[in-house]
């Protein structure tokens, strides 16, 4: 059968999601990027709501078992209140979803309970690297087998807390594949950057690079299942984050077109602004439901998941730049001053064609 | 609980129609196109005998559906069955027996007497076939500038209708070719604006009314496009659908509209029926020249064939969701107008922009009339000019998120 709406259960979450996303992660988000950092207040409430939580079995100190549907309804919210905030307290999620969806029983029972159980701390992975052509799927950083181990090399970029991480998952090639291998903090030969690194956007998150020089790991520390439903979980998350953002810039600019006048009328009683807000609102709700589609087929084990995963990621990155863009345009000049929250959606919106592995669901 | 299976009634409808649209459809698609005005009897007549055993064809279908128990199918299955029919041919889906825009309006607008009436002649064994009859030479997508007229003859009861309408689908095929009936919008009260618009059912052999002109078309030539005129033509004072009296306010005028929220989805389905058939052709030709589509790839890898068909696809699947949410929405009661509009604004924008790209990427094989390529282009465009253009349809999405009123935009 066919169904648009949420269970209850998911109707309860969002309703969390989207007061916090409103009353709290918005207006922290300007100051925040411009400061470069949330208070910690504010990443223990939004940890508090249990969105990572609910997604890892009891059995490893969660209360709940992974719903990539539900996981993307509350990323879909928080990210309407912000891309960075909602990314930082996402972060511990990269370092836990990798290990429930690729690690051992072991694994699991040594490294998720005490990311879950206790209040957020720095956890992250580096899967990025300083190439144009950025490919999840052929990595330049190598791991090779040796012995009883294994050694990396390689340089990774933009990792969020990488300075302060307590562990993160690093990705490199083996073989021909994509391999995740848990990194503890304070490895011999791990290089972090002192300096954060600058981007466009997201500078709320501290960004690093991870120098990776004949570092040597026991096999322990190889996560034996396949990349592949690792990357989904990003590629979906990433679609859904991007509604969320794009969803505010739609919002917001309507609001902001409802207001102004001109011409004796307000700006959005002209047809040239209110066909663009239209579309805007129509290429919102296409990729919504494409990314629900895919994070349903993720959940069911549907054998064209990973594609739909793919498509949804490209097409929300799409259209999240579309809609950014038009919301900017939208306010006009207004829009250009980092007063309105509109330049910094359109900067986080040109980010999602590159985002792969800063989130995950 | 948000779920995107396709329903097992649906999926086992879908088989046959599969069936029908490689058997019965693609083979004479050209021939069709190229014979226009040609009637497609041995479809339409096989049509008749299938639809029936799949429990009902067209819109009168979904409108006569009273089945409460389980949850309501009606209208995601004809928007099923609508999109893959136009796979097979979108000219001769048009063509299908049962009931299109006509019934849907009788089903919107109509009352439980009109529905008997005027629904019950698509049960039989003949095909029968219905029409909308809107468009005026002057009156387009502004229904409000319509002039046809609709004055009570109070002694014998019956409303005498007079006025021109043009590019009427089905129109010969639902006065001349059965006995079925074309819905006529015309005023009331000309001095009453959109007050005073209602519609009117017209039985085929009505005195008055006379086919004129069947058009020329770019496209869906399989299905006519008439002109109609409306001279002093009696209709039983019972044909008129919604209020006989004028109001103070709009209602009657937006219930007639909510015919659209029915009707938009499915002709966005068809769009996609189409664009979908388009789409796995051109990457069985691409396939057949030796490219593949490389999923997962960065797109700066990738190479401008493989963007567009994974843009087209992208494009295609959201449209097609979009469609399934608005008819979804319908069977379970909810109002859809928004929702309808934006199918359809996505599905004209999607097909005609996948049916324009193949013909473009497949180069001299796309414009040549050898394969299907260039006629879909051609029956595409239909899809964001009709049952509301594009620009319309983003007018309505426009003033519903900006809750506006047709006078803050127009």
């Amino acid at each position: 059968m066919y169904s648009f709406e949420p269970s209850e259960e998911q109707k309860m979450l969002i309703d969390a999601v989207n007061r916090f996303a409103t009353n709290d992660l918005r207006p922290a988000a300007h100051e925040a990027e411009e400061s470069g950092k949330f208070e910690s207040k504010l990443i223990d409430k939004g940890w508090e709501m249990g969105v990572l939580q609910a997604s890892i079995p009891e059995a490893y100190g969660g209360f709940g078992d992974r719903s990539v549907v539900t996981g993307v309804l509350a990323a879909e919210s928080m990210a309407w209140g912000d891309l960075a905030g909602s990314m930082v307290i996402m972060a511990p999620g990269l370092f836990t979803l990798p290990i429930l969806l690729a690690g051992s029983e072991e694994q699991k029972d040594n490294y998720l309970p005490p990311v879950i159980e206790g209040n957020w701390q720095p956890y992250t992975a580096a899967l990025l690297e300083k190439k144009f052509d950025f490919d999840p799927n052929d990595l330049t950083t190598s791991a090779v087998q040796d012995g009883d181990g294994y050694i990396l090399n390689g340089e990774k970029t933009y990792v969020p807390f990488a300075a302060n991480a307590k562990a993160m998952v690093v990705y490199a090639k083996m073989e021909g594949r994509t391999c995740g291998f848990i990194l503890p903090a304070g490895t011999t030969g791990v290089n972090v950057s002192e300096e954060r690194q600058k981007l466009m956007g997201l500078n709320a998150l501290p960004f690093h690079t991870v120098k990776l020089n004949n570092v040597r790991l026991p096999k322990s520390q190889l996560l034996p299942g396949d990349f592949g439903p690792v990357l989904d979980a990003s590629r979906v998350a990433l679609a859904s984050l991007a509604v969320g953002v794009a969803k505010a810039a739609f919002e917001y600019s309507r609001d902001y077109a409802k207001d102004r006048d001109v011409f004796g009328v307000k700006v959005a009683q002209k047809q040239s602004i209110a066909f663009m807000l239209a579309e805007m609102s129509i290429e919102i709700e296409s990729m919504r439901a494409l990314t629900w589609e895919a994070a349903w087929k993720l959940d069911t084990g549907k054998e064209d998941a990973s594609k739909m995963a793919y498509l949804a990621q490209t097409g929300a990155a799409d259209m999240v730049m579309m809609v950014t863009d038009r919301a900017v345009q939208i306010l006009g000049g207004h829009g250009y001053i980092r007063e309105h929250p509109v330049e910094l959606f359109m900067r986080n919106g040109r980010g999602f064609t590159t985002f792969t592995g800063l989130a995950m669901v | 609980m948000i779920e995107f299976e396709v329903p097992e009634k649906i999926a086992g409808v879908m088989n046959v129609i599969e069936t029908v649209a490689v058997n019965m459809m693609r083979p004479v698609a050209r021939y069709f196109d190229e014979n226009e005005h040609e009637i497609p009897w041995d479809y339409i007549n096989f049509m008749q005998t299938a639809t029936k055993a799949m429990g009902g064809g067209g819109t009168s279908m979904a409108a006569g559906s009273g089945n409460k128990e389980g949850p309501r199918l009606a209208y995601q299955r004809l928007a099923f069955m609508v999109e893959g029919l136009s796979w097979g041919d979108a000219g001769l889906y048009l063509c299908m027996p049962g009931g299109m825009l006509g019934s849907a309006a009788v089903a919107a607008a109509g009352n439980d007497e009109q529905k008997e009436r005027f629904l019950k002649r698509f049960k039989g064994d003949t095909p029968v076939f219905d029409a909308m009859c809107m468009t005026e030479p002057q009156a387009g997508s502004d229904t409000s500038a319509i002039r046809a007229t609709a004055v009570l003859d109070k002694e014998t009861n019956e409303w005498i209708l007079n006025g021109e309408k043009i590019f009427v689908t089905s129109g010969h095929k639902a006065l001349l070719d059965s006995k079925g009936f074309i819905v006529v919008w015309a005023t009331i009260d000309p001095s009453a604006g959109r007050r005073g618009m209602r519609s009117f059912v017209v039985e085929a052999g009505t005195p008055g009314v006379q086919v004129t002109k069947l058009e020329h078309k770019l496209g869906i030539r399989a299905s006519d496009t008439a002109s109609i005129v409306l001279q002093d033509c009696r209709v039983p004072f019972t044909n008129i659908l919604g209020s006989p009296t004028v109001e103070t306010s709009t209602k009657g005028f937006k219930g007639a509209m909510a015919t659209f929220d029915a009707t938009r989805p499915i002709v966005a389905a068809q769009a996609i029926g189409l664009a979908r058939a388009t789409l796995e052709l051109l990457k069985e030709m691409l396939a057949e020249n030796g490219v593949t589509i490389r999923y997962g790839l960065p797109r700066q890898k990738l190479t401008s064939v493989e963007k567009d068909v994974m843009d087209m696809e992208i494009q295609l699947r959201t449209a097609w969701l979009l469609v399934i949410k608005a008819v979804w929405m319908m069977d379970n009661g909810k109002p859809n107008s928004l929702e309808s509009s934006m199918c359809k604004v996505r599905a004209g924008d999607v097909v005609t922009k996948i049916t324009q790209k193949a013909v473009e990427i497949m180069g001299p094989l796309g414009y040549s009339r050898e394969y299907l390529l260039e006629k879909w282009f051609r029956d595409a465009k239909i899809s964001d000019i009709y049952e509301g253009t594009g620009q319309i349809n983003r007018l309505v999405v426009a003033r519903q998120i900006l809750e506006y009123r047709s006078q803050d935009l127009s």
